[in-house]
């Protein structure tokens, strides 16, 4: 076999599984888009721009998306780079593999099931009631922006924590000695060595996580209460409740644009914090 | 014989009673050594001597469980790595990869409170560049480097900051052994241009012989004998000490008598033989003789020495200036000799099989301890 027949052949599952499962579907969704809502709903084609026209009656759900995607990424890498410094710097090995292990755990149930536990938690005899106890009166947690925060945070956590853990763990504890040796105080060392080098962890977390979020809907359906609604809820009720489809084709076309843009934004940013550097690799 | 600091120069750096342990395990056992302005002291040892924990107390980067680091006549114990005025090449030099080469020599630079300006920070880092002939390279990326390269940026990154003290923790274990010769000349004339006191650790003897101006051996964390290359050689005091500095021939001997200084010791083979040993020995002691391959003559006929034992040639290597013998006694065992060519030009190659003589002068034989 030639080496390009070798390549073609190493190639050829994943992109017969992108083509089918992701090419064409986007291509019907884009043609859909177009389109009509039959009477009965479902799709009848057309050629028309008044989904397009329609999308700002969505505003709502891309406004929530568009806030706290990129909310719950920060707040997720500001809880997961001390957890992920402590488990790859600090942490004793002895502890390490049970800890990070433990970091995982909550993959082994359901997110429908956690999620429902944070109702419980953040509903009006959990959380409240205890503040209540001690004459904080009248809080109101669940169904609002900020249980589905807490959501999604408590839900993508390991996402961030994981990455950011194998760049810190990789990194050379010798040049954290070199910077010392040099008269880094240890603040220093961190912020010249320790952070500019788990930069390319940092940029997978967040990428996996904001991409994720962008689509997310089960979380905030559960702790937003109808409330505080995704994009991807929008997306739900379109095609599975009032069966607009060409709707909600023309809607999921937009957060295809909207996720490809500030994407696109973020990887030159990342880029640019990067530097030259070789070992930057995103994804 | 011990090198007397006090006379010779200034003390920069001590080390008073000084003992690391890690849980139970204990690296250094009461350390104590001087170390000069401006002198190349090498500590050299087998790995898990303690050599590398004594570096890393003099950089602070481990606490002296027992006794005192002294740096230029302070206890620094307390003082941490960031603190002193001490810098170290890494073992694998621990350059920052995201730092250009400039950036990486002028990192100690910037550490410093109040701030160096720009312009001699410059100054500075360009000068290092070009002591260790890597003019023009400080816009370079350290993956760009090769490893002698990347050795010379660690080296410059340590002495634009004019440390009282450089360590270098086994810095040339990484490059091969036409580089390391290079390395090994160029840290010497460094060393006496620049008037920085070095602390070099290895295990290497070639590396320690031919660069410190004095060794200090370790064995099993403690100091076993400090001295200049030479000493350490002509003068070893121990068994270990005589075959971690060169090679040589050890044979097992019983005392017989000790009057004074002035002991007997008798060989396996029956001779007696006297010397005056480097430390105190007592009658009856089970001790060790050594004799340098080079201080062995090996004869055809019987020479007019005190002891000449017969051998059989067993195996002979050319090595171009001398040619290295083994040559077996029924008594003794195997002794390495090495002839100079001029000896064996004198006296003609010998072919294994070969009946021979080994002899050797006065005082070529040292009575060691065991």
């Amino acid at each position: 076999m030639t080496k390009r027949g070798r390549k073609a052949l190493l190639l050829a599952p994943a992109g017969i599984w992108l083509l089918v499962m992701l090419a064409l579907p986007l291509l019907v969704v884009f043609v859909f888009s177009f389109g009509e809502r039959g009477a009965a709903g479902g799709y009848v084609p057309a050629f028309t721009l008044e989904q397009y026209a329609n999308l700002p009656a969505r505003w709502t759900a891309f406004k929530n998306t568009l806030i706290l995607a990129p909310l719950g990424t920060i707040a997720a890498l500001v809880i997961a780079y001390p957890l992920a410094y402590f488990l790859a710097v600090r942490c004793s090995p002895k502890w390490k593999t049970s800890l990070l292990i433990l970091v995982i755990v909550p993959f082994w149930t359901s997110i429908l099931i956690r999620s429902y536990a944070w109702i419980f938690i953040l509903g009006g005899r959990g959380l409240p009631a205890l503040l209540e106890s001690i004459g904080i009166d009248d809080v109101r947690l669940i169904n609002t922006p900020f249980a589905v925060l807490v959501g999604i945070v408590y839900g993508y956590l390991p996402l961030m924590v994981f990455p950011i853990f194998v760049s810190l763990d990789k990194l050379d504890k010798r040049l954290l000695e070199a910077s010392a040796d040099l008269g880094s105080t240890p603040w220093r060392t961190f912020r010249q060595v320790t952070l500019p080098l788990s930069v390319p962890g940092i940029a997978t977390g967040c990428m996996l996580v904001f991409i994720l979020l962008m689509g997310e809907f089960l979380i905030p359906a559960i702790l937003g209460g109808g409330k505080v609604f995704f994009v991807g809820n929008a997306l739900v009720d379109l095609f599975l409740q009032s069966r607009n489809w060409a709707y909600g084709s023309a809607v999921a076309m937009t957060l295809v644009v909207v996720m490809l843009v500030t994407v696109s934004i973020y990887m030159k940013f990342i880029s640019r914090l990067g530097g030259q550097r070789e070992d930057v690799s995103l994804m | 014989m011990s090198f007397d600091m006090s006379v010779t120069m200034q003390t920069i750096a001590e080390l008073r009673g000084v003992t690391k342990t890690f849980g139970n395990v204990v690296a250094a056992k009461d350390l104590n050594l001087s170390i000069g302005k401006g002198e190349f002291l090498s500590f050299l040892g087998p790995s898990g001597c303690g050599k590398t924990t004594a570096l890393r107390m003099l950089a602070g980067f481990e606490k002296p469980t027992e006794g005192q680091v002294l740096l230029d006549g302070e206890v620094v114990n307390d003082l941490d790595a960031h603190h002193r005025p001490v810098n170290m090449v890494f073992q694998h030099y621990a350059l920052f990869p995201h730092l250009s080469v400039f950036d990486n020599i002028a990192y100690g630079l910037r550490q410093q409170r109040p701030r160096v300006d720009k312009q001699t920070i410059a100054t500075k880092v360009k000068q290092a560049l070009e002591t260790v002939r890597l003019g023009g390279f400080g816009p370079r990326r350290i993956w760009e480097m090769s490893g002698g390269q990347q050795q010379r940026v660690a080296l410059a990154r340590a002495i634009v900051n004019e440390p009282k003290l450089l360590l270098l923790d086994e810095p040339m274990a990484a490059l091969d052994r036409k580089l390391r010769k290079e390395m090994q000349f160029e840290l010497q004339n460094l060393q006496r241009q620049l008037g920085i006191t070095f602390v070099l650790v290895t295990h290497d003897q070639e590396e320690a012989l031919s660069m410190s101006d004095r060794i200090c051996v370790m064995e099993g964390g403690s100091i076993v004998q400090v001295g200049s290359p030479r000493e350490l050689y002509d003068m070893p005091r121990s068994r270990y000490v005589a075959g971690f500095v060169g090679t040589s021939n050890f044979f097992d001997a019983t005392v017989t008598d000790a009057v004074a200084d002035q002991i007997t010791v008798r060989l396996a083979s029956g001779q007696k033989v006297h010397g005056t040993p480097e430390i105190p020995i007592d009658a009856g002691q089970e001790v060790c003789v050594s004799i340098r391959p080079e201080q062995i003559a090996l004869t055809r006929a019987l020479p007019a020495a005190e002891i000449a034992l017969p051998v059989t040639i067993q195996n002979r290597i050319f090595l171009g200036e001398h040619t290295e013998y083994l040559a077996r006694n029924e008594a003794l065992g195997d002794f390495h000799v090495l002839v100079p060519r001029q000896a064996e030009l004198n006296e003609g190659t010998f072919n294994a099989g070969e009946q021979a003589f080994v002899s050797w002068g006065e005082g070529a034989l040292l009575i060691l301890e065991n």
